[in-house]
């Protein structure tokens, strides 16, 4: 079977089990948005300053909310199919924008924070799995748990108070000098120099992850069969370790991958709040000390569809990477 | 299929027997069994279907292993520091006391010093223990109860149950679980049992998860069958038959569901929406953040208990995993 058929094959059982799933994270939306305190019209009442029964009630003629509930529900489809979340009466502008605009921070800090977490995973896992059973091996697994066990928000700050305050080296919060015009390669420098603390506190925990899974993979894929091949032709066991273990054992690392896209949104939501980092996770917490419960449902919903084409790309990424998979 | 279960199954138990250093538990009977359902996870990949090793045997190897002992005191520390706290520190941890801003060591009436408005730390940390056990501790419990209640229902009825029901499992594990929390306890308002069910709404579909696979594998067994045909009810089944046999792994996730709602409560309440009149780790850290240029300890310190608390749950965890689970125990 041709790479592309295989492609094409898993890309369309991907899509038809994402329509449900779809379906019913807007209706549980449409639910939890029912259950928040106040409705848009309360809201504009509340901006405006004073509202009379009657404008209340003409308020919420105009937006449908006097509506039965499964209209209402119908109008929601009916604007999200629309590609619209709706209005945000406190930032005055549609939710839809409002989102976009912070979406490329947070996606930029959570692919950041994805590659530190890969990278030194397989370096702490490698070695790991290299000495396995041994001091450095039973060092790691607890520096590992160690790692596993510590907030984000609290590294964050630590990290703040290290390399920002006693340190003098890297900057505290915001993610760009203000007011520097800096271009090309110190442009560059400066963005990465206020994304290195949030994007390392944000890693820390899937370094833990990752490492141990690492180890685990390995460990198992030490054991096959191909491998003693390896060994009995002659090659060296740096040779072996890096080109016939690590390769194989970087498709359970990938799934997992795929699957922490929707638990980094969840870190991301308290660094971002530790580093003032103009994001999604910011964009959330300012939506919700000021109530704004429009803005806080459309971030939840588009987070979730990030977290299915998050994993609908690792599945076609597996397609394409292991024959295997599209023979079922 | 049932004969490809087999054949892997085999090729497993011979390779972890193959890779044992030291004399292992010889392999038992239905041991054959094993599924070779890969589970995306490492944790619950190996949990999915592991022989059950006997109480007393497990509680051995817990015993012995000294970062689980390590953990095992800590926690009772912790536990100890929750009970005593309203002995050794009756009056109210939000209340003043002293001076603002005394340094850790700087009075020994106040070994741990003060924050900006006069409150002991040291008060704070203990009393901050009890939200974060009781938090953490019901949490869990409830999680637990609905999550194994769903993943029985899927994995021993399968068919259109099943379906349906890892269909909303999919759904809770796809909106990123951080998010959905903030949300429900913004709408709702956060006091701790909001908090609590909040969390517990946020980790049941990962003990249905883990549940469904471990009933689906025990089903098939001949034990089951048997008690079929002697034509017991399906409650008595799951819950007297299988039940029993699937507990091994969800006593190890339990544990470290216990750390995770810990460090859920920290978080919340370090982003102000904990309970505002319970003193938590998470809101000290969250008071002290302010202060961080001039008084760091009172971030440290509070964090230093979580961090402390939630690795003792993880190397419980960790032990827990090792006793009731050998085989997987040779391959870390």
């Amino acid at each position: 079977m041709s790479t592309l058929t295989r492609i094409g094959r898993t890309f369309r059982r991907t899509a038809i089990q994402a329509v449900p799933t779809v379906l019913g994270i807007v209706i549980l939306n449409f639910f939890l948005l029912q259950l928040a305190p106040g409705d848009a019209a309360d809201v504009m009442a509340g901006e405006a300053g004073s509202a009379t029964v009657e404008t209340m009630a003409a308020l919420r003629e105009r937006f449908g909310l006097d509506n039965p509930l499964l209209v209402q529900l119908f109008n929601y489809l009916y604007n999200l199919a629309h590609f619209s979340l709706g209005f945000s009466p406190r930032y005055g502008m549609p939710v839809a924008d409002l989102i976009g605009q912070r979406l490329p921070g947070t996606l930029l800090l959570m692919a950041v924070a994805l590659t530190i977490a890969i990278a030194l995973g397989l370096v702490l896992g490698s070695l790991m799995a290299v000495f396995s059973g041994r001091l450095p091996d039973r060092l790691l697994s607890v520096v590992s748990l160690l790692f596993y066990s510590i907030p984000g928000f609290w590294i964050g700050l630590m990290l703040i108070v290290l390399f920002s305050v006693k340190l003098g080296w890297l900057p505290s919060g915001g993610s760009g000098t203000i007011g520097s015009n800096l271009t090309g390669l110190a442009g560059i420098w400066d963005k990465a120099r206020y994304m290195i603390l949030p994007a390392l506190s944000l890693a820390l925990f899937y370094v833990a992850i990752y490492a141990r899974l690492t180890r685990a993979a390995m460990l198992e894929v030490q054991s096959q069969d191909y491998v003693r091949t390896a060994a009995a032709k002659g090659l060296s066991p740096t040779v072996i370790t890096i080109r016939h273990v690590l390769r194989n054992a970087l498709i359970p690392i990938t799934t997992m991958a795929g699957m922490h896209v929707g638990g980094m949104l969840g870190g991301a939501v308290v660094v971002e709040t530790v580093y003032s980092w103009p994001g999604l996770g910011r964009l959330a917490f300012e939506a919700v000390m000021g109530r704004d419960f429009t803005v806080l449902l459309g971030i939840l919903l588009l987070s979730s569809l990030l977290v299915i084409v998050a994993n609908a790309t690792v599945d076609l990424l597996h397609a394409w990477l292991d024959p295997r998979i599209g023979v079922r | 299929m049932a004969s490809t279960d087999f054949a892997a199954g085999d090729a497993r138990s011979r390779r972890a027997y193959a890779e044992a250093r030291e004399p292992a538990v010889p392999a038992e009977p239905e041991a054959k069994s094993w599924s070779n359902l890969h589970a995306p996870d490492a944790r619950s990949a190996s949990a999915a279907s592991v022989p059950i090793a006997a109480g007393g045997r497990a509680l051995k190897i817990f015993l012995r292993n000294p970062n689980a002992m390590f953990g095992v005191v800590f926690l009772s520390l912790v536990v100890l520091a929750a009970l005593l706290a309203p002995v050794l520190y009756p009056a109210d941890p939000l209340s003043m006391v002293a001076r603002p801003f005394l340094w850790p060591g700087q009075n020994p009436a106040f070994p741990l010093g003060t924050d900006s408005m006069g409150r002991d730390v040291l008060s704070g940390i203990l009393h901050g223990a009890r939200i974060s056990l009781f938090v953490g501790l019901v949490a869990t419990a409830l999680g637990l109860s609905f999550g194994i209640l769903v993943g029985a229902t899927a994995g021993y009825f399968s068919g259109w149950i099943d379906d349906l029901l890892v269909r909303l499992i999919e759904i809770f594990q796809t909106i990123p679980s951080f998010v959905l929390l903030v949300v429900m306890v913004a709408i709702a308002q956060p006091t701790a049992p909001v908090v609590t069910v909040a969390i517990a709404v946020i980790t049941w579909p990962t003990v249905a998860r883990l549940t469904r696979a471990e009933f689906r594998a025990i089903r098939e067994k001949d034990f089951v069958m048997a008690a079929r045909s002697l034509g017991y009810g399906h409650a008595r089944i799951i819950f007297r038959e299988i039940l029993p046999n699937a507990l091994p792994p969800l006593i190890v996730t339990s544990s470290v569901m216990v750390a995770t709602a810990i460090l859920m409560e920290s978080a919340l309440s370090f982003m102000g929406l904990g309970d505002p009149n319970v003193v938590s780790w998470g809101s000290m850290i969250g008071a002290g953040r302010e202060l961080i240029r001039t008084a760091w300890y009172l971030t440290a310190l509070p964090g230093l208990a979580i961090v402390f608390t939630v690795l003792a749950l993880n190397l419980i965890g960790d032990g827990l995993n090792d006793a009731l689970n050998p085989r997987f125990s040779q391959e870390r």
